[in-house]
C-alpha cells in the first residue's frame, strides 16, 4: 500500500513538474524518430498480441461451455435483460416520487429479509416528464384538512431525519438542499374568515403558523405592496422548499439497495379473472382480479407479462389511462361501475425570471390571493413562479410547450402589484409540468377500488404529491401489508367520498 | 477497535509523510481518506457482517444521540420546566446562568456538576452555553419553554443542523446574541430561517464549512438583520481566483503551509 502511494505521490510531483516540457518533446518524437519506433515494435509485441488473443479466445470458449452446462440460465436465444421478473408480490406503476416512496416503505415494512418481491415500473427513465422533477420543490403545512396538515407534518419530519430513514451505508449523506423560508399566504377581505379557519385547524394539528395583519407584514417584509391585503398567514416552521430529484433519487437508491427492482417499460394492458357478484338489490356486479401485468418495453415490441399479487397505481398524471385499462367507470352513473378515476394531467408553467432588486434570502414562499405564487431561486436574484389558470383556460395537456402570454398576460400584473420591485424583471427561462389533476376535488386518492380488489391507488394529489410522498408512501405500506392505516388515518381520502359525492374540498383563499 | 485503528492509522501517516518529504497530508483538495476508512470501506465492500457491524454501530451512535436528548418529561413534572431545562444544559456538559443572577453553572470536565442549581425553582434561564455538545431538534424541546433565553452558543455543535436553527422562532423575542461558529452540517438554507430572530443583535457565523459561497450570504443575511452584527470570521473573501491558485501550486510543490493559512483556504 505505502509503496502504491509512494508511486503515484511521485507521478504526480514528475507530472507537475514536467508537463510543460513533455508536450514539445512529443511532437519532436513522433516526426523526427518515427522509423525508429517501428523498427522496435516489430519483434515481440506482435508475437505477444497473438497469445494474448488466443488467451482470449480460451477464455471466451471456456465461458460458454460452463454457460452452457446444465443448470445455467444460459438459452441459446437472446434475451433483454432489462426485462422485469416473470413474477412479482407488487407491481408499483409509477416510478415516481410517490411510487418509490410506496416501494421504500413496503420494504422498510416486511418482516423477513426479502420476503416481498417489489418491482417498480416506470416508462420513462429519464422522467423528462414527470411531475416529480418538475415541480417547484415546496413543502407547507398550510392547508385547511386536518389529513393533509397531517400528511405534511409527518414528511417534514421524515425528511428532517432523512439520513435516518434513506442514508445508506457508506455513500454520501443526502442533502436536500432544503430551505427553510415558510410559506407567505396573503388574503383580501373576501377569503380573510376562512384564513382565520385554517389557521385556528392548523394551530391544533401542531403547526407552527402565525398570523400577520397589513401592518406586521410591512414590517417583516417591507418589499411587499400591502394593498388590498387583510390578512397573512406565515408559517414559522417545517415549510421551504428542496430538490425534489435529491428526494426521488435517495428514495430510489435506498429501495434498490433494500431489494426492489427497477424496470423501464409501459404498462399496456392487464390480465384479469371477472368474477360477478350480486348486490343486494339484485344487481350484478363484475369484480376484476388483475392477474399479471404487461409491460411494453420501451421503443421495441417486446413486452413481458408480470405475474403479481397485488398492483400499486402511482402513476400520477396517467393513472386514469390505467384504470381505463380495467374498465373503472365504465358502467351507468351512481353505480359502483360507474366510479371512475377522476384524475387527469393539467399542464401548469412556472417561470424562472431574473430581478437583482427583488427581495433577498428572507424571501419566503409567497402565495397571493390572486393565485399566483413566487419563490427565490438560489442566492443570485432568481426567482421562480407561477399560477394556476382558470378552469375554463386550462391549456392543452397533449405537450409541455410553454405559454409565454400566460406570464405577461396572468402572472407579471398581479406580481409587479404585490412586489413593486418585480416591475423590472427578465423571463430567463421557463418550463411546463404535469399535475395529476383530481377534478372531483382536487385531493389524494388513497386505497382500493371497490371492485377491482388488488389494485390500490396512490395518485390524483393535484400538486402536493411530492411534499406528502413519504407520509403516503407509509401510508400505502400500512394499507397493503397491515390492512388498515397505523399512523395516520387516511380513510376519509377512498373512493367512497367518490361514490357517496362527497367531495373533500381544501377551503383555499386562493 | 476504532481506538486501534486510530493508532495504525496515525502510524500510517507519520509514516507516509516521511516518505513523501513534507507534503501537506490533507490540505490538497482531492486527497484521499484515511487508511482506515479506505479499509474498513474494502472489508464492509467484501463481508456482510462488516456491512452489519458498521450498520449497527452507527445506529448505536444515533441512539446514543436520541437517548441524550430525550425529553426530560419526568424531570418537568417534578420540578417544573426551568429546572427540567438547567437538568438537560447540564447533562449535556453545557454551562447556564439563571436570570438575575451572575454565576454561571458548569459541567466539569468529567462531567460532575453543582446540584445547588435545583434550589432557584422557577426562574427561567437567560444564558445558556451548549458548546461542543450533542444538543440536537430533539433535545431543544427541554428548552422552548424558556422564554427570556437571550444568549445562546452552540458553538461546534455537530448536530445541529438548519432544522434546529428553524426551530430557533420560539426564541424570536428573547434571544439576542447566538453563536453557531464550526457547527458543521449548518447551510445556506438554514440561515434563511433565522429572519424569524427579530430581536437578534449578535450573530457569531465563523467557519461554517458547510456554507457554499459565504461571502454573498453574509452580505444577505447583514441585508436581512439590520439591527444584527454578524461576525463571520474564518473564510477565504477575497475575490481574486488568483491568490487561491497560487496556494495550490505551493502545495503542488511540496511546501508546508503553515496552519493559519490552511484554515483560510478550507
Amino acid at each position: 500500500m505505502l509503496t502504491w502511494r509512494r508511486l503515484h505521490v511521485k507521478a504526480s510531483a514528475v507530472h507537475g513538474l514536467l508537463t510543460s516540457r513533455l508536450v514539445t518533446e512529443q511532437h519532436t518524437w513522433v516526426h523526427g524518430h518515427l522509423p525508429l519506433c517501428q523498427s522496435l515494435s516489430t519483434g515481440t509485441p506482435v508475437r505477444n498480441d497473438f497469445f494474448k488473443d488466443l488467451e482470449a479466445q480460451f477464455a471466451a470458449a471456456r465461458q460458454k461451455a460452463a454457460d452452457a452446462m446444465p443448470g445455467s440460465s444460459w438459452s441459446p436465444i437472446e434475451i433483454n435483460p432489462n426485462l422485469p421478473p416473470e413474477r412479482a408480490d407488487i407491481v408499483i406503476v409509477g416510478g415516481g416520487v410517490v411510487g418509490w416512496s410506496i416501494a421504500y416503505w413496503l420494504k422498510q415494512k416486511e418482516r423477513v429479509r426479502g420476503a416481498l418481491k417489489v418491482v417498480v415500473l416506470e416508462k420513462d427513465p429519464t422522467y423528462a416528464q414527470a411531475s416529480t422533477v418538475l415541480s417547484a420543490g415546496g413543502i407547507r403545512q398550510q392547508f385547511s384538512l386536518p389529513e393533509n396538515i397531517h400528511l405534511s407534518l409527518a414528511s417534514a419530519d421524515f425528511m428532517r431525519n432523512i439520513n435516518d430513514y434513506l442514508g445508506v451505508l457508506d455513500e454520501e449523506p443526502i442533502d436536500l438542499q432544503f430551505n427553510h423560508s415558510g410559506y407567505l399566504f396573503l388574503a383580501s377581505e373576501d377569503v380573510a374568515h376562512i384564513m382565520e379557519e385554517n389557521y385556528s385547524t392548523q394551530r391544533d394539528a401542531g403547526a407552527k403558523v402565525s398570523l400577520l395583519s397589513p401592518t406586521q407584514l410591512k414590517e417583516k417584509f417591507p418589499w411587499i405592496n400591502t394593498d388590498g391585503v387583510v390578512l397573512a398567514s406565515y408559517g414559522l416552521e417545517n415549510e421551504g422548499w428542496f430538490d425534489p430529484w435529491t428526494l426521488l433519487n435517495a428514495f430510489r437508491r435506498k429501495a434498490m439497495s433494500m431489494g426492489v427492482v427497477q424496470c423501464c417499460g409501459e404498462v399496456t394492458d392487464f390480465k384479469y379473472s371477472v368474477n360477478r357478484a350480486m348486490t343486494t338489490e339484485g344487481k350484478s356486479l363484475d369484480i376484476r382480479r388483475i392477474k399479471s401485468v404487461k409491460v411494453q418495453m420501451p421503443n421495441s415490441l417486446e413486452y413481458q407479462p408480470v405475474e403479481c399479487a397485488i398492483v400499486v397505481n402511482a402513476a400520477g398524471a396517467f393513472s386514469s389511462k390505467l384504470a381505463q385499462i380495467l374498465r373503472v367507470g365504465s358502467g351507468a352513473k351512481n353505480t359502483f361501475e360507474g366510479i371512475s378515476l377522476p384524475v387527469e394531467p393539467r399542464k401548469r408553467f412556472v417561470y424562472v425570471f431574473h430581478c437583482p432588486d427583488g427581495p433577498g434570502l428572507d424571501t419566503p414562499f409567497l402565495v397571493d390571493y390572486s393565485g399566483v405564487y413566487f419563490r427565490r431561486e438560489g442566492l443570485g436574484g432568481n426567482y421562480i413562479t407561477g399560477a394556476s389558470p382558470e378552469e375554463e383556460k386550462e391549456p392543452d395537456p397533449g405537450n409541455l410547450e410553454v405559454d409565454h402570454e400566460f406570464f405577461m398576460e396572468k402572472i407579471w400584473p398581479n406580481l409587479a402589484h404585490r412586489i413593486p420591485a418585480f416591475e423590472k424583471l427578465k423571463v430567463t427561462s421557463a418550463w411546463a409540468g404535469f399535475y395529476d389533476y383530481n377534478t372531483f376535488d382536487q385531493n389524494g386518492i388513497i386505497g382500493l377500488h371497490p371492485l377491482i380488489p388488488n389494485m390500490y391507488f396512490a395518485t390524483g394529489f393535484s400538486g402536493h404529491g411530492l411534499q406528502h410522498s413519504p407520509a403516503v408512501g407509509r401510508a400505502v405500506a400500512e394499507l397493503i401489508l397491515d390492512g388498515n392505516f397505523q399512523t395516520l388515518d387516511l380513510s376519509r381520502f377512498d373512493f367512497r367520498r367518490l361514490l357517496n359525492q362527497e367531495p373533500m374540498l381544501e377551503r383555499n383563499i386562493v | 477497535m476504532s481506538a486501534h485503528l486510530m493508532s495504525l492509522h496515525r502510524c500510517c501517516q507519520r509514516s507516509a509523510r516521511l516518505l513523501v518529504a513534507g507534503r501537506p497530508w490533507s490540505s490538497s483538495s482531492v486527497s484521499s481518506p484515511p487508511l482506515h476508512t479506505r479499509l474498513l470501506l474494502f472489508l464492509t465492500q467484501r463481508f456482510y457482517d462488516v456491512e452489519m457491524l458498521l450498520r449497527w454501530r452507527s445506529q448505536q451512535g444515533q441512539r446514543r444521540v436520541q437517548k441524550k436528548n430525550a425529553y426530560y418529561s419526568y424531570t418537568q413534572h417534578f420540578h417544573g420546566a426551568d429546572i427540567a431545562a438547567a437538568f438537560y444544559v447540564l447533562s449535556l456538559k453545557g454551562g447556564f446562568r439563571y436570570v438575575g443572577q451572575s454565576d454561571w453553572f458548569h459541567t466539569d470536565k468529567r462531567g460532575q456538576f453543582n446540584w445547588n442549581f435545583l434550589n432557584h425553582k422557577d426562574t427561567p434561564l437567560e444564558e445558556v452555553d451548549m458548546s461542543c455538545s450533542l444538543i440536537s431538534y430533539s433535545g431543544l424541546e427541554n428548552l422552548v419553554g424558556q422564554q427570556s433565553l437571550r444568549t445562546l452558543s452552540l458553538q461546534g455543535c455537530p448536530e445541529v443542523d438548519d432544522w434546529f436553527l428553524a426551530r430557533l422562532h420560539v426564541f424570536q423575542d428573547s434571544l439576542e446574541e447566538l453563536d453557531i461558529s464550526h457547527c458543521p452540517r449548518i447551510t445556506t438554507g438554514g440561515l434563511a430561517a433565522l429572519r424569524n430572530l427579530k430581536g437578534l443583535r449578535r450573530l457569531d457565523m465563523s467557519s461554517l464549512p458547510g456554507l457554499s459561497n459565504p461571502g454573498l450570504v453574509i452580505i444577505l443575511l447583514e441585508e436581512m438583520l439590520p439591527q444584527c452584527q454578524i461576525i463571520a470570521s474564518g473564510y477565504d473573501l477575497s475575490l481574486s481566483q488568483e491568490g487561491i491558485e497560487e496556494r495550490n501550486e505551493q502545495h503542488e510543490q511540496g511546501h508546508e503551509s503553515d496552519k493559519s493559512e490552511k484554515q483560510a483556504i478550507y
